[in-house]
């Protein structure tokens, strides 16, 4: 495990979630070391996407998050949440183009590669948003969201519009970011099999309480 | 020319057209039926109590009358702007905010006409101060109560997209600029296009009010002008100050959406 040494002190790289409590959930603590994926299943409804909203700070809640040793209170929410690349089931698109979504100075190259990569042309960055289907809706809002580097990605049913070749380019990128970037994931899936194979470690939420499983599934 | 002074039986006369109005809406289950009433009744008691009460100051002139009418004019649009609200911010935050955008708004360009353009003697003198006032809290009112209803119900349907563009990293500002700026447009469009057609298409309420009134057409229009520009400013002023405190008490210090800040008005 890569451990990056911190002006003196030895700092952990990972994402720490302490006795996080909203609603029905928790109090649930879990650390994912960067580098690391971890696989999240659960009942609907049983409170996977409230913990990733939580951890990007979108709701009030109990408990700490804690980004390679620094406090989330030490960011502002827009800084924080650029860090933390969460990524919901339904994807939104607020301008007529696809480019209005994008910053005026992100890496084009970088983009491109990405766009390549998930099977998608570099034209699509100049079509209406209303004309896109939910499979590229929904690999464009990755592409949108890894254009801001985030240390942490929380993908919440990523590929569930998407059809097998797509899922497989999609968890290809995943993990070629996370080598490079040094990142930490948390997959949702009902995808018992895409788990096993995304992720090195599995929980389940039952009753608002988070347990650690051998496998993906039961 | 001579004012013809109008009897009951000239408005019990009038009265019989809102009756109608009434009946008609029954019939055609416009549910409206009960507010038509009770919005006439409304006018009818509250503008002879207020009749009563000019009559009262007009002859006194004494500035803590005036001041007195003022407030309660005031707070009176205030919570007027608040039950126009279908989803409102909760207890007094939402009064406060009306009143508050309607004061800065409204006082201030009053106060500034009343003292610079028209300087009568003494400049609060009740025959001036009062009808101003009333036409700019009026209008104003509008405005503001147009603009924030447009900011929250928009703000409540698309949700997801404001916190879609949080989540990218954005601020609150940009995350609900465009929604913040559809709903001062909608609150300023009104007034605006009165200004536009004013004279072709419609003669002001006030304009003529004052020639029904016997005054002379051109000192009638002067006023006119005088009023449309004061309401504009007053609308535009408050409708963007009650916007843009309204959007940024809809997130809080860690810069979340927080639309639970808002209730749901029972009607």
């Amino acid at each position: 495990m890569n451990i990056p040494a911190r002006k003196g002190s030895v700092v952990l790289s990972c994402l720490q979630i302490k006795n996080i409590q909203v609603r029905h959930l928790g109090p649930l603590s879990l650390t994912i070391s960067s580098d690391a994926a971890v696989s999240l299943r659960g009942q609907s409804g049983c409170g996977k996407s409230l913990l990733m909203r939580a951890i990007a700070d979108l709701d009030p809640h109990l408990g700490e998050v804690i980004l390679d040793g620094v406090p989330r209170e030490e960011f502002s929410g827009p800084q924080w949440r650029k860090k933390i690349g969460y990524l919901p089931a339904v994807s939104q698109w607020w301008g007529d183009y696809v480019r209005e979504h994008f910053d005026a100075e992100i890496d084009k190259d970088q983009i491109h590669e990405w766009l390549a990569a998930l099977d998608l042309k570099q034209a699509i960055l100049e079509a209406t948003t209303a004309t896109l289907s939910s499979g590229e809706r929904q690999r464009l809002a990755l592409i949108r969201l890894l254009a801001n580097r985030p240390q942490v990605l929380l993908l919440d049913e990523l590929t569930a519009s998407l059809d097998s070749a797509n899922i497989t380019n999609v968890e290809t990128l995943i993990a070629g970011y996370q080598q490079q970037q040094r990142c930490a994931v948390l997959w949702i899936s009902h995808d018992h099999q895409q788990l096993q194979r995304v992720a090195s470690r599995h929980f389940v939420i039952e009753q608002g309480k988070l347990l650690e499983q051998e496998m993906a599934w039961n | 020319m001579e004012l013809i002074t109008l009897t009951s039986w000239d408005l019990s006369l009038a009265a019989l057209l809102v009756v109608a109005l009434a009946v008609l809406s029954f019939q055609m289950r416009l549910g409206l039926s009960r507010s038509i009433i009770i919005a006439a009744l409304r006018t009818v008691v509250q503008l002879m109590l207020i009749g009563l009460v000019l009559k009262l100051i007009f002859n006194t002139t004494h500035f803590g009358w005036v001041v007195l009418v003022a407030v309660v004019m005031l707070l009176a649009a205030g919570r007027e702007v608040m039950v126009r609200q279908q989803r409102r911010f909760a207890g007094v935050q939402s009064f406060a905010l009306g009143t508050l955008s309607l004061f800065i708004s409204t006082v201030v360009v009053t106060l500034l006409v009343l003292t610079v353009v028209i300087s009568a003697e003494p400049w609060y003198s009740p025959q001036y101060a009062i009808p101003l006032l009333g036409m700019m809290l009026g209008n104003t009112m509008n405005g503001i109560a147009l603009g924030l209803d447009r900011l929250t119900q928009t703000a409540w349907q698309q949700r997801d997209v404001i916190e879609a563009r949080l989540i990218l990293g954005q601020t609150p500002q940009q995350s609900i600029s465009d929604i913040r700026r559809e709903s001062i447009r909608s609150g300023m469009i009104p007034i605006i296009n009165a200004m536009a057609v004013a004279g072709i298409v419609s003669l002001p309420g006030m304009m003529t009010g004052q020639i029904l009134a016997g005054a002379a057409p051109m000192e009638a229009v002067n006023y006119q002008i005088l009023i449309m520009f004061m309401v504009t400013a007053g609308t535009g002023f408050g409708t963007i100050f009650a916007v843009t405190m309204a959007a940024r008490h809809l997130f809080d210090g860690r810069e979340r959406l927080r639309l639970d800040r808002l209730h749901k008005a029972i009607v």
